[in-house]
Formats: structure tokens, C-alpha cells, sequence
């Protein structure tokens, strides 16, 4: 099996920690990886706003350069944004179910040089870390386990839905056997899957803010010191709208919210500057355990 | 309140178009859309519906009735973040994301949305933006939402932006692809040639 | 393969008639042209077509031709031979002409209802009509044969469906047979408290008929039993039950359950869940089911007695027996019985509320299904009659939703009929029993039985508030104090408009019925169907609900499909009656289709006889041929087709009528 990463936007921008904290893990655990080269935006869920047909070919172009990898072996393109990881797959799903938009999609991208047979395999980093790579493996590498650490994972939607291929649709539990593994507790909590408002928490902040707020209440309710993702606009959503959420909801809310992989290389005692620590807006030393 | 407003309220067929849950019904994943039995279950599970003017049940219904000004003119299919709760628990399989998907595309396509609401304005300008450099920025992006929305906001939001800056988390700068620009732009313009035949 | 010599002996005169079914042929079929070429063939003394064939008029033509023309063979071209080939057959019989010298074409399901074009249609019916022809000219005068249909019949469960049609096929003076898995009959509805609309007591209008069973001469009741294997055919079915060793002498013991209060497992924890109070208890290896256990025995489980598991056990029970009834060494035992028809009677199963983790059953403490309910309220149940939470307080707020695992292509797509009464039945108890504020959650409101819209008005009477809304998930996720502490229930109120939380203290599951887990290896060993879903298959959904495809085998209850208790019992009346009408006749007709083996072409190679499913065939060592029983011979045809040497032939099947159709279709086509 061949490991190809496609970051998306997201990873070079805001999700920036994510990029760097992923492929410190990956390193540490020795698991080769390489960027998908010369990748374009999935699309995410504006494209399929506005033209259907572009937003297939533009995911599918992704799926087709990764293609090219495939020689021997079987090739698996980790996508680490839940929107980004849904995109791929739910086009590579389509293309097969509606054989007159995979043809279309498919002749058009033979035109452009690109030939698609739909065999390369989606995989959330999630997925790959327990399944690929293994809780034992990892836990060999674990030097300062995060012992008292309380912490919720929040997986978000489109990691689990519409298709929840490695883990359970409605209490998954990955991300919380990963953090066990690192000697973190998994706090037991409602909310796991609950939206938290995608691109409408900074737009449309009357109705947005307020569903990340509540998954942040809760968390912090149930007994959470820190908030685990795998997602960077969850992050980005449950993170750095936090000042905002105080005055609006007059709660002193404040608690961190980072990558699960941030956390993973922390108990494998990595610098923190290699995690991307220092881009949180909540530093992750404000969890008790963790000072 | 001192006093009541009166108004009539009738629907007749002609004001409908009677093809539109049709329509809706053959893109892909409308296909069950004249399954629903009109429980509830979508609305009950959806994080937005209480935002909603029309809830997801609701739409389903207008939708499949022929109410189309109505069904383009919600703010549902705006405020719908794609979080899929509806589509997995519907008991008849119905794909409301994608049925949701539909209706904004036929929205944007028919320039039936309110110029100053963010979210369409930022399903267009992403369009735009990836097409010209196949990746997006999200800065450049959301500044330019704010600017033609509600540009009051790019005060408060500049606050924001600069903390993301120092963090090295934004740059006005686009992450640029290597050779592949073309090759997509090509890729782009023969599906929307292929699209005159569809 | 060889063919017997052309040419019957006499000369053939054949009646063809065309039917026109109205318009259902004759718009498609031209059926003038039709009877013209039919005229034209060989051996055809008459051709006629007529607006209706299977109408008296109809009949009256052919018999009046058959009189007059001295007609030998008849063709009926028209519908589809399992519609109306016994009528026309009949119809000859009844003019003196063997119903085996008839012959139909089937121009409808065949032609006319799957072609399109008219052209094509006609071709096609002529070349039917040929075929047909040449067939029934080869046709010989057989006879059916009567075998003789055992009188005693079979009831497979011992729920209400089975108890009904055993009391009725008794009472008619057949001997029956009412065999039942668990160890006590009185299936799913000995398990409710109460049976909608009319709030009966289920025990006191159900232990009755128990008790009329078990007393009853002519019931010979096996429970803790099952049928192993079926043989046999209609009227002659040879049946293998096992009775499993309950380790009890059934006819020692009185039920008195000194035993049970003896038994060493005193200890919770090493108790199992209680299978009759839906695992809100736990029971001890011996154990009585419930109190009114028909019989009212005791039954001991090999799993997790120790004396059985582990051969060490102090034995309080054999010393607290006064009347020595426990006996270790007992095993199965395996019976034989002969008996002419078999009812299956094997009810349902309640969907598992598992399946969907989003109503919480399994993870939050006190949200249960409506089965469970009833045991809560039954007098002997777990809680003595009080309809309480799990820390033992009363509910004040009791959320009900409908319509769980049933409608829903992820799980059940049918409606299970009977939940929306046993929500609202449900929801009365509670309101009755604790006063608590009751919601329900429903989609569609099905009472449509006599009584039950009554019962949802007297229910929203007693001040019970309906929301019409399919509940998305059950969460313990407080959004205000109110809710802290409590069950929530997201719904939106469609009718209203709006979305709801409404906190409760219980959440009941209305879970919907199912085919039992094991239906697919009961279709086989009784040789019916399954529909998709796994309920069985009745021959027909209108006209056939309690037969099936299996001569003999009828269906009652829940096992053919959801219904209620009157519904079933109906049914279980109905097959009781077509039961009787099988064994009351005493024989039955076997369409002649038996093979036989043409001596001298026999080489005694003995191909055929490991081959016939029915064993149906021995070797003569005298003459060194082979033998078909023809009593046991069901015309499969497998041996006719083996035979190497074609010494082996069928029936209304042989080797030359079936040429003769096919070069039939061929010659006009």
C-alpha cells in the first residue's frame, strides 16, 4: 500500500498545525507519506453550490492524479479535512453510481491528459492511524503519556457521515482510543457528531455561533480540560470564536481546542514547535495536565 | 400591539410549477424525494432547523407541490451546513443534503437568492477564486464576501485576521499550484462544453 | 431418445377454442385469424372463438361441441393454466370427455399482456395454438389417483394463533398435535398485561383456552419441543419432533416451585436474565416461566445449571422435591407421527430497539419498549405491578414514540400494524398507573380496527398529548435546567410548525414485529417460502392468506405477517377450517403425473433410484428392472430425465407429446 497525503486549502491556511502536527506524527511513527503532487481545491461544499458538474471534475482530478501512483501497489490518499476526505469520496461514489456523470467526468478528464478507473482508496488520517499503522505501534513511541489529561473528541459530521466506513456512524470512537493510547481520559459526551456550523459560524454568526458554542459548553461541562479534532475548520470554528462566544452567551468560556495529532505528538514528547503548538489561540497549556 | 394585520392567504395550481418536485427529483441524489411521508425526522435531527423559515420536512413538501418561488426564495437551503444528519436518518433513504445541494444550485443559477446574504455571495466568490488559481485562500475569500455583503464586518474581522496572521495561520498570499493550473482550467472548460449536451 | 409409435389408434377430433378475455387478448390478438388457422390444423374438427371461454355459457359451447361433434381433444386458448385449467378440465369431465385430453394455450400472460406489437402477437398465439394442437393429440385418457389423507394434523406454536386453531381442529374431533419451542405455551400475548381496545385482561381471557388445551383428549400438547424434520406430502406427512429434556418428569411435577426456591444460584450475579419478563429480572437454572405456565412445570437450563454443566452441585432442588420429579439423567427424545395437514403458528419477534442507538435503549437507564412496559405493569411481573424507574422512583413524564425499527428502509420498511394501539395502549397504562404527563410521538395514526378509533379518542380524552413528529434521537444533553437530569426528546411538531425539547423521566419504544430469526431454516424444513422480509408466503395475498404454496401446509398469525390478536385469531379459525377440509375429505386428488418405467427398455442400471428425492423407486432383483412406487411419486421428473436408456416416462409428459408441442411452435413459426 502506497500512502499519498492531499492536504487542501485549509492545511496551508488557517489548518496550518494540522499539516505540521500530522506529518511530525507520521515521521515519528516512521510511516512514509508523500504530498500529492500539484493537487487543486476539492471544492468543498461551495462548489457543489454552484455547478455541479465542475464541482465532480475538480474533485475527480485529485482522485486521477493519485491514480498515477498506482503501479504495484495499491494506493491510499489520506485526506485529513473532514470536508476534503467527504468531497473525495462521496465524487469517487458518485462517478460509480451515475455511470452517465462518471463517463462525462471521466472523457473530460482524458481530454485534460488524466485517465480515472475510480481504484485509488479515500482514507481519513483517523482511519489510517489505527487501522494502517495500530494502537500498539503507537503506543511503543509514547514517552510522556498525557496522564490526567481530560479530553472530548470531537469527530464533526462528514468524517462519520453520510459514510461511516471506520467507524461507528453515531458514537464513533477512533479518536478516543487514540487519545486512551497516548494516556489521555476520553471524556464521555453527547456531542461528538453534532455540526459545528461549518461556514455559517463566522458568517451568519446569529445562528452559527451558537452551534459551536454549545459543543464547547458541554465538553467543558462533562469535566474536559481540552477539545481534540480532525477537522480544521471545526477547529478554526470551535477555537477562535471563543472571545466572541463570551460576550455574546456571557459565559467565560475558554478552554483548547487542538488537532488530535498535536496531542499524539506531544506524549511522544515532540518540540512544539514541530506540532505547530504556538498557532492555537488557546494555548494548550491552559489544560491543567499539560502545564 | 394595538392593532392586526389581515392578509389572504390561497395557493391556486396555476401559480405553481407543477414540473418542479420533478425536476428536483431526476438530479442525482433526488431520486427518493417522492418517498417522503412527510415525518419530521429530518427537521428533528437538523442543528439549523431552528433557524430555518421553512424547515427541511417543510421544503420537501413545497418542493415536491411545485412551490418553487417559495422553496428559491428560503433561507433553508442557505442555512443547510451540509452536516448530513438528515440524510442518514431518513427512514426512506431520502438525500436531503443532496436534494439541498440541488436547490442551490438552481438558486444561484437563476440569480434567486439576496445579494447581501453571505452565504451564496461565498459559494460564488470560492467558485471564482479557485477556478482562476485552483486552490482557494481562505482570506482573500472571506474578505471579499465581507466587502460586498457587509462591509461594516471587515472592521471586527480584521481584528480576527491579524491574530490568524501573526500565527502564521493566514496569508493574503495564495498558496499557488505548481504546473497543474492549466490542466484544470482544461479539465473545467470540457465538462462545461459537455454540459450543453447534458 | 426413443419415441413410441406416431398415430394414436383412434381418430383424432380436436375442439380449438380462442378466448377473446374481453379485451384483455382480444385487443392485442386477432383472434378471428386466429381460430381460421386453428381450423387448418391437423386433426382439427372445430375452431371457434368466444368473448369469454371460462363464462357457463362458455363451458356450455364446448360440452354442447364434445356431445354433438363426438370431439376427442379440446384446446382452450386464453389465460393462464393456473387460473383455469381446473375449470375447462371439469368442464370436459363433466361432458364425458377425460379432463386429461385437454389442453390450453395460454395467449394471455403469455402474449397478448407481454407483446407489443400486434403482428408479433398473432404469430406467437398461432404458434401456441399449434403447439397446443399437436400436444393434446398424444394426449391418453389417465385417471387421478385418491390417496388416502392421514386424519390428525400438526399445530407448529403454541401462541395464540396456534392455541385457537388446535382448540378448533379438536373440537371438530381431528386428534392434534401442538407442538411448542418454549417450555410453555401461551406465546408473545401471555406476556402483556393487557390487549387493546377493551383493556381484557391478557391472562384471564388467554389461560382459559391453556388450560382447554392441555385438558382437551384430543390435543396431545409437547412444549419445550420442535420439528426436527418433515416428509412426506399432503395428507401423508411423516413428521420428526424432538422433546428437549427439561430434566423434569413432566407428569411428576405440580408446579408447587419448591425447587425454584431452593436452587443453589442465589446470587444475582449468578442468575440469567428472565426470558418471559424481557430481561428486566433474572431466574435461577430451575425455574417455573411464569405462573400460569401451561404445564405448570418447572424446566431446568442445561447452560447454566451447575449440576449439568459441572456435574457438581449440593442438589437443594432434588432434596426440596417432594414428589421426586427432577431427574438429571433425562434426554431428548425424538418422536415420530403421521399426520394429513400442518399449521405453522410460529408468531414473531419484536424488533431490536438496539439497532438504533440514537433512541438510547442499552445506554440510558430507562428507556424501554412497550413489551417491557407491559411486564412493568403486569401484577407478576419484575416491579409487582408499578410502573417505575430504574432507582425505583415514579415517572412523572413518559415520552412514547412510534413507529421504531418499522417504516424505515434502514431497518423494516413494513408497517408493524399493531404499535400505534400498543403505544396507545401503553400510554393509557401509564396514565392510568402513575399519573404522569404522557407524550406521544407518532408519524400516521393507524387504529382502523373496530374499537380502536374509540380507543385513540378516549386516550386524547384522558388528556394524553399527541405530537406529530418522528423523533431524530433521545439525548441526555441538557440545554436548560429544566432539562438537566433528564431524557430529551428533539422532535419538530409538524402539525404546529416548530421545533420541540420536551425532557421526560421514561422513554418508551414502540418497536415494531419482525419474522423470527430462524424463519429461513423453517421454510425449509417445511418446504414453503418466504417473502423478501422473511414472513412466510401465503398463496395468495387476497384470496389465500392461510394457505400456501404446499398443499397441506397452512399458515396462521403473526408468522405470515404483523397483526393483532383478533386479526389472528381469525386466522387461525381460517386455516383451522381449510385444515379440516383437507383431512375431513379423506383423500385427495394427485394429478396423474406419476412416471412409470417401460420394462423391456429397463437395464437395471440403477441411475434413477439414489436420484428420486421421494425414494420412490426400488429395484426388482427378480426381473432385474427398476419400480416406481406410484403412491410416492410426486412427478418431479428427475429419473425420466437421467434415464440413459428412456426406459423411465412421466405422465402427461412424455417424450412425444413434448415433441409434438415443440415442433408445434417450430413448424408455424
Amino acid at each position: 500500500m502506497r500512502y499519498l497525503y492531499y492536504p487542501g486549502c485549509s492545511l496551508k491556511g488557517t489548518g496550518r498545525a494540522y499539516e505540521e502536527s500530522l506529518l511530525s506524527v507520521f515521521e515519528e511513527l516512521r510511516f512514509p507519506v508523500e504530498e500529492l503532487g500539484d493537487w487543486n481545491c476539492c471544492g468543498a461544499t461551495a462548489y457543489m453550490s454552484v455547478d455541479e458538474m465542475k464541482a465532480f471534475a475538480l474533485a475527480a482530478r485529485n482522485l486521477a492524479l493519485a491514480e498515477q501512483a498506482v503501479q504495484r501497489e495499491p494506493v491510499s490518499l489520506i485526506a485529513p479535512c473532514n470536508a476534503c476526505y467527504l468531497v473525495l469520496a462521496k465524487v469517487q461514489r458518485s462517478m460509480a453510481q451515475y455511470p452517465h456523470i462518471g463517463r462525462a467526468i471521466a472523457d473530460a478528464l482524458v481530454e485534460a491528459g488524466l485517465s480515472y478507473h475510480g481504484d485509488v482508496h479515500v482514507r481519513h488520517p483517523l482511519d489510517v492511524m489505527i487501522n494502517d499503522i495500530g494502537l500498539d505501534i503507537i503506543a511503543k513511541h509514547i514517552s510522556r503519556p498525557l496522564t490526567g489529561l481530560k479530553v472530548a473528541c470531537y469527530y464533526g459530521c462528514q468524517v462519520v457521515r453520510p459514510f461511516a466506513t471506520f467507524d461507528d456512524q453515531y458514537i464513533p470512537t477512533s479518536m478516543d482510543q487514540l487519545m486512551e493510547c497516548v494516556g489521555a481520559t476520553p471524556v464521555d459526551w453527547p456531542l461528538k457528531t453534532r455540526c459545528c456550523g461549518s461556514s455559517l459560524t463566522g458568517t451568519i454568526q446569529e445562528a452559527g455561533l451558537r452551534l459551536s458554542y454549545i459543543i464547547l459548553k458541554e465538553a467543558r461541562d462533562r469535566g474536559a480540560d481540552a477539545v481534540a479534532t480532525c477537522c480544521p475548520l471545526c477547529q478554526f470554528n470551535l477555537e477562535c470564536y471563543q472571545r466572541r462566544m463570551r460576550r455574546a452567551f456571557d459565559d467565560d468560556i475558554d478552554i483548547p481546542v487542538a488537532y488530535f495529532p498535536q496531542f499524539m505528538g506531544k506524549a511522544m514528547g515532540l518540540e512544539d514547535h514541530r506540532l505547530g503548538l504556538q498557532r492555537l489561540f488557546v494555548p494548550l497549556t491552559s489544560a491543567p495536565a499539560l502545564v | 400591539m394595538s392593532d392586526l394585520q389581515i392578509s389572504r392567504r390561497v395557493k391556486y395550481q396555476e401559480e405553481l410549477d407543477l414540473d418542479f418536485g420533478k425536476s428536483v427529483a431526476a438530479k442525482p441524489g433526488g431520486e427518493d424525494l417522492h418517498r417522503c411521508i412527510q415525518c419530521g425526522t429530518c427537521s428533528s435531527t437538523c442543528p439549523m432547523s431552528i433557524y430555518m423559515d421553512h424547515t427541511p420536512r417543510k421544503i420537501i413538501a413545497m418542493t415536491r407541490a411545485g412551490f418553487k418561488d417559495e422553496v428559491l426564495a428560503s433561507n433553508t437551503i442557505w442555512l443547510c451546513s451540509s452536516c448530513y444528519a438528515c440524510t442518514v436518518d431518513c427512514p426512506k433513504q431520502i438525500k436531503l443534503t443532496d436534494i439541498m445541494y440541488a436547490l442551490k444550485q438552481l438558486a444561484i443559477g437563476k440569480k434567486v437568492y439576496p445579494r447581501r446574504f453571505p452565504i451564496p455571495v461565498l459559494a460564488n466568490e470560492f467558485y471564482r477564486s479557485v477556478i482562476r488559481t485552483g486552490r482557494s485562500n481562505e482570506g482573500r475569500t472571506v474578505a471579499r464576501v465581507w466587502m460586498k455583503t457587509r462591509p461594516w464586518r471587515m472592521i471586527s474581522e480584521a481584528a480576527l485576521g491579524l491574530r490568524l496572521m501573526r500565527r502564521g495561520r493566514m496569508s493574503m498570499k495564495t498558496e499557488r499550484m505548481t504546473g497543474g493550473r492549466g490542466q484544470l482550467q482544461k479539465l473545467l472548460h470540457s465538462v462545461e462544453e459537455g454540459q450543453v449536451d447534458h | 431418445m426413443i419415441m413410441e409409435p406416431s398415430a394414436p389408434t383412434e381418430e383424432t377430433r380436436i375442439g380449438v377454442y380462442i378466448c377473446h378475455c374481453g379485451a384483455n387478448i382480444a385487443a392485442k390478438v386477432d383472434v378471428e385469424t386466429t381460430r381460421d388457422f386453428a381450423a387448418t390444423l391437423p386433426g382439427v374438427i372445430v375452431a371457434r372463438d368466444y368473448k369469454f371461454a371460462c363464462s357457463d355459457p362458455g363451458q356450455e359451447m364446448i360440452q354442447q361441441d364434445i356431445g354433438e361433434l363426438n370431439l376427442n381433444r379440446v384446446v382452450v386458448a386464453s389465460c393462464s393454466p393456473l387460473l383455469h385449467e381446473k375449470t375447462f378440465r371439469n368442464a370436459c369431465a363433466a361432458a364425458g370427455l377425460s379432463p386429461f385430453c385437454f389442453q390450453m394455450a395460454n395467449i394471455r400472460e403469455h402474449v397478448s399482456w407481454v407483446t407489443a406489437d400486434p403482428e408479433l402477437a398473432l404469430e406467437k398465439a398461432k404458434s401456441l395454438v399449434a403447439a397446443a394442437v399437436r400436444r393434446v393429440a398424444r394426449a391418453r385418457a389417465l385417471t387421478p389417483k385418491q390417496v388416502p389423507v392421514h386424519p390428525d394434523v400438526l399445530v407448529v406454536g403454541g401462541g395464540i394463533a396456534g392455541i385457537h386453531a388446535a382448540l378448533i381442529l379438536a373440537n371438530a374431533g381431528k386428534k392434534v398435535y401442538l407442538v411448542e419451542r418454549r417450555p410453555t405455551i401461551g406465546g408473545h400475548m401471555a406476556q402483556f398485561d393487557k390487549t387493546f381496545p377493551t383493556m381484557d385482561c391478557a391472562a384471564c381471557i388467554l389461560t382459559p383456552k391453556m388450560s382447554d388445551v392441555k385438558s382437551h383428549p384430543n390435543i396431545t400438547m409437547w412444549t419445550y419441543s420442535e420439528v426436527e424434520e418433515v416428509a412426506g406430502f399432503t395428507g401423508n406427512f411423516k413428521v420428526k419432533v424432538r422433546r428437549k429434556a427439561r430434566y423434569i418428569k413432566e407428569d411428576l411435577c405440580v408446579g408447587c416451585n419448591d425447587c425454584v426456591e431452593a436452587c443453589v444460584l442465589k446470587k444475582e450475579k449468578t442468575q440469567v436474565p428472565d426470558e418471559f419478563n424481557v430481561g428486566l429480572s433474572k431466574r435461577k437454572a430451575i425455574y417455573m416461566p411464569f405462573p400460569q405456565a401451561t404445564p405448570a412445570c418447572v424446566v431446568i437450563d442445561p447452560k447454566q445449571c451447575l449440576q449439568l454443566m459441572k456435574g457438581k452441585c449440593a442438589q437443594a432442588c432434588v432434596e426440596a422435591c417432594e414428589r421426586a420429579a427432577i431427574d438429571f439423567d433425562q434426554e431428548d427424545e425424538i418422536l415420530d407421527v403421521d399426520v394429513g395437514a400442518i399449521i405453522i403458528a410460529t408468531g414473531y419477534q419484536p424488533f431490536n430497539a438496539r439497532k438504533i442507538p440514537e433512541y438510547g435503549y442499552g445506554r440510558f437507564d430507562n428507556v424501554y419498549t412497550t413489551l417491557e412496559i407491559e411486564r412493568l405493569v403486569n401484577a407478576s411481573g419484575p416491579t409487582g405491578g408499578e410502573i417505575i424507574l430504574r432507582d425505583g422512583s415514579v415517572p412523572k413524564s413518559v415520552g412514547i414514540i412510534h413507529c421504531v425499527g418499522s417504516r424505515d428502509r434502514r431497518f423494516n420498511p413494513w408497517c408493524s400494524n399493531v404499535c400505534c394501539m400498543g403505544a396507545l395502549k401503553a400510554a393509557h397504562l401509564v396514565k392510568e398507573r402513575t399519573g404522569a404527563e404522557v407524550f406521544n410521538f407518532y408519524v400516521d395514526m393507524r387504529t382502523a380496527f373496530k374499537g380502536y378509533e374509540e380507543f385513540y379518542d378516549q386516550v386524547l380524552a384522558e388528556g394524553v398529548q399527541f405530537i406529530r413528529g418522528r423523533v431524530a434521537e433521545v439525548t441526555d444533553w441538557a440545554m436548560t435546567p429544566a432539562e438537566q437530569g433528564k431524557l430529551v426528546i428533539r422532535v419538530e411538531d409538524t402539525l404546529i410548525g416548530v421545533a420541540r425539547r420536551i425532557p421526560v423521566d421514561m422513554v418508551v419504544l414502540a418497536v415494531g414485529l419482525e419474522p423470527q430469526p430462524d424463519s429461513g431454516s423453517v421454510t425449509r424444513t417445511f418446504n414453503i417460502s418466504c417473502s423478501p422480509e422473511g414472513f412466510f408466503l401465503e398463496r395468495h395475498p387476497k384470496l389465500g392468506p392461510v394457505s400456501t404454496f404446499t398443499d397441506g401446509v397452512f399458515l396462521a398469525g403473526a408468522c405470515q405477517g404483523p397483526k393483532d390478536i383478533p386479526e389472528t385469531v381469525a386466522q387461525a379459525g381460517a386455516a383451522a377450517a381449510e385444515a379440516l377440509c383437507l383431512v375431513d375429505r379423506g383423500f385427495v386428488d394427485i394429478e396423474p403425473n406419476t412416471a412409470w418405467i417401460e420394462e423391456e427398455f429397463c437395464s437395471g442400471c440403477k441411475t434413477c433410484i439414489p436420484l428420486c428425492p421421494f425414494h420412490a423407486i426400488e429395484r426388482d432383483e427378480e426381473k432385474g428392472v427398476a419400480v416406481i412406487n406410484e403412491a410416492l411419486c410426486k412427478g418431479c421428473g428427475t429419473c425420466v430425465a437421467a434415464c440413459p436408456s428412456g426406459a423411465a416416462r412421466q405422465n402427461l409428459f412424455t417424450d412425444e407429446q413434448i415433441y409434438e408441442e415443440i415442433e408445434g411452435v417450430l413448424s408455424y413459426a
